[in-house]
């Protein structure tokens, strides 16, 4: 089925705020396979000039996944049992560490035909509570045969 | 931060020697539960089947994750890497046996920016095919 196209331009509400803790990022880089001890431990990072340990680049879809309640919206008519993965991109202001207390607002840029395939963007901007923008990231999702 | 990598001592052209990243199905197991992504293509053979993938798949931010993996081990502090982009232009399927497979990655330096920036050209290949394409990594070098 092809994707709504009043989606484009839309955005989610803002997050409840994403607290990330040491935990979390030790876990994830231990299911990536990444022993880096700036993930780890906190002197190891505060060596490296960051208050305290940081998250991997790839981190954020943790918690930005998708831009999720506007992709789950039956409205958009997304059949998510033929998704994949299209093009991820993640854009710095500064690294992500533990302590962080993150907001991201999604909002879709594009939704395409490409041959019998559905390319939708979601654009998610990651912001601290207090307003200061860490990342943005851009997350292209294809439904296959859903031009079909 | 602090990458090890000091941009004076890097040229265009410069090569990353390629890395081996071996995936079996526990490591997507582990990443579902680490990411939150519970899409059965990436555990469920028998689910992979019936929407048409040929088995089990790795998570496509799986795969992003090992070749990024490369980049923060090279360039010394992951806070290093400030922007970086791929798009995944073959599955990497992960078949249910001990052995699994293998995502290989290189890299090659494509540019020097100001600010003692550099692109990184990343090469993600799997069972003979590239994985990702136009995989690409700034990195904030000393």
């Amino acid at each position: 089925m092809a994707l709504n196209r009043d989606f484009i331009g839309r955005a989610s509400a803002p997050s409840a705020p994403y607290e990330v803790s040491r935990v979390k990022i030790r876990e994830f880089a231990t299911a990536i396979g990444d022993n880096n001890p700036i993930y780890r431990d906190r002197e190891a990072a505060q060596a490296a000039g960051h208050p305290d340990v940081i998250a991997p680049p790839t981190f954020p879809i943790v918690f930005s996944l998708g831009g999720g309640a506007l992709l789950a919206d039956p409205e958009l008519g997304l059949n998510f049992a033929m998704v994949v993965h299209g093009e991820q991109r993640f854009e710095y202001r500064r690294p992500i560490h533990a302590g962080d207390e993150l907001v991201t607002v999604s909002t879709v840029t594009d939704i395409r035909s490409v041959g019998r395939n559905e390319f939708i963007t979601v654009k998610s901007d990651v912001t601290t509570v207090d307003g200061e923008l860490v990342c943005t990231t851009y997350n292209t999702i294809v439904e296959r045969g859903g031009a079909g | 931060m602090a990458a090890t990598v000091k941009y004076d001592e890097v040229e265009v052209g410069q090569e990353i020697p390629a890395a081996d990243y071996p995936v079996r199905r526990i490591n997507l197991v582990m990443y579902a539960g680490a990411s939150g992504d519970f899409n059965q293509i990436h555990w469920n053979e028998r689910f992979a089947k019936t929407v048409g993938l040929p088995d089990v798949i790795a998570h496509g931010m799986f795969t992003m994750a090992q070749a990024g993996r490369f980049v923060t081990d090279w360039a010394g502090d992951p806070g290093a890497v400030v922007d970086y982009g791929v798009r995944f232009s073959s599955m990497v399927v992960v078949p249910d046996d001990d052995e699994g497979t293998v995502i290989t990655v290189s890299g090659v330096v494509e540019e020097k920016l100001e600010d003692k920036r550099v692109v990184i050209a990343l090469t993600a290949k799997c069972a003979d095919s590239r994985v990702l394409s136009k995989a690409r990594a700034v990195v904030q070098l000393s």
